[in-house]
């Protein structure tokens, strides 16, 4: 009966699918609606994902592991070319100490060997040859004199030379002028520069009082360097000083073996005189 | 270690002395010293040697005459020839080193430089 109503009232039918096809239309506005919702929130989401704090997956955490390892081995890194600096800074260091070490090594050696020289006779004219041979080979010297002081006149007296005449060497009074003042006080004396420099017996270029402890027994007066050596390094100003001291007691020690030598020599003539 | 032998030929007791001693500090030396030219060239005819040191302001013979004898004697012909002297001047160095010097060093004596001279020349 309801299909023949149907049949009856097509105004209705057609009301009634109208209807539905409007409810269809707002059914799908509102999915479309939802749709646009969901996705804005999609994209909420996604953003919150890459920008966020982490949400303590496995991967983030292996990520920050790395990271901190990558730190940690940077600070390692930087703490071993610190320490690579400060070994290679110690290590140039030792490489100068060693060249010093040489160096002083050296000059202990040549001193040894010219004390053992200087203390190898008793002979007064060989020691003065060992000195000059000395002041020549260690000192570099070209000119220069060595002057002993004479106790009763109270004057230095050239008594050796090289590369000039002994006799051309003036005697000096102690306490006067650079060669008698460094005399009387023991200090050794270098002249301020070498530049144009030429001989003076006034003014040597450097002057070595021979010392034995206060005592003063006389100086070594140097005139002329040879070509070849323009200075004085700091090796040289511990030499003069170490030799002075060795070069005076040698002197010291050999005039006085000559005088008692001598003046055995005249008493046993004596005695040989009495007895006969 | 082989023995290398070394002759230093020098007037001066105290420079030959110096010279010596820096020399001991070279392992597997033998040191031969001679008073001047003359001695130094009795004993190089009484020896074999592998380096000659000399200074050239010696009495009988010089230096000089003694670098002149050895290298115009095919026994010593390739024997290195180390002069050691106080002639600092430039024609006094090529005078030595034209008459067959290998090297020249000037007084005053450097250890270091004799050594690493003796060294090279010997290697």
């Amino acid at each position: 009966m309801g299909r023949n109503d149907d049949t009856k009232n097509p105004t209705n039918r057609g009301e009634e699918f109208l209807q539905v096809f409007k409810k269809g239309a707002e059914f799908t506005q509102e999915l479309l609606k939802e749709n646009e919702k969901l996705r804005y929130r999609l994209v909420g989401l996604e953003e919150a994902l890459g920008k966020g704090p982490s949400d303590g997956s496995e991967d983030d955490a292996e990520t920050l592991q790395l990271r901190q390892r990558v730190l940690e081995l940077e600070r390692e890194k930087e703490e071993i070319l610190g320490r690579v600096k400060e070994i290679e800074e110690e290590n140039e260091d030792f490489a100068h100490r060693y060249v010093e070490i040489e160096e002083e090594n050296n000059m202990l050696a040549n001193l040894y060997i010219a004390s053992f020289q200087l203390h190898s006779t008793l002979d007064f004219k060989e020691v003065l040859q060992i000195i000059l041979e000395i002041v020549i080979n260690l000192i570099g010297a070209e000119e220069f004199g060595v002057l002993l002081l004479d106790e009763k006149t109270n004057r230095l007296e050239p008594v050796a030379s090289e590369g000039l005449s002994t006799s051309d060497i003036p005697a000096v009074a102690i306490g006067r002028g650079i060669i008698g003042e460094a005399a009387q006080s023991g200090e050794n004396y270098f002249i301020d520069s070498m530049a144009g420099y030429e001989r003076n017996f006034e003014q040597p270029l450097v002057c070595i009082p021979l010392m034995i402890k206060d005592q003063n027994i006389g100086v070594i007066a140097i005139y002329k360097l040879l070509v070849q050596k323009d200075e004085f390094n700091s090796v040289d100003y511990e030499l003069f000083t170490l030799l002075a001291g060795h070069a005076a007691t040698a002197v010291f020690s050999s005039r006085l073996y000559s005088d008692s030598e001598r003046k055995l020599s005249t008493i046993q003539g004596f005695i040989d005189l009495l007895t006969k | 270690m082989d023995v290398r032998k070394v002759l230093v030929v020098e007037d001066s007791p105290t420079m030959r002395q110096l010279i010596v001693f820096a020399l001991k500090r070279i392992r597997g030396l033998k040191i031969s010293e001679a008073n001047d030219g003359v001695d130094g060239l009795k004993k190089l005819s009484a020896d074999t040697f592998d380096l000659i040191l000399t200074d050239i302001n010696m009495p009988i013979m010089d230096g000089l005459k003694l670098v002149s004898m050895v290298r115009n004697d095919p026994r010593y012909k390739e024997v290195p020839i180390v002069v050691i002297t106080t002639e600092g001047a430039v024609e006094d160095r090529e005078r030595a080193l034209a008459l067959g010097a290998n090297e020249y060093i000037t007084k005053p004596i450097q250890t270091t430089t004799i050594l690493d001279t003796v060294k090279r020349l010997l290697a």
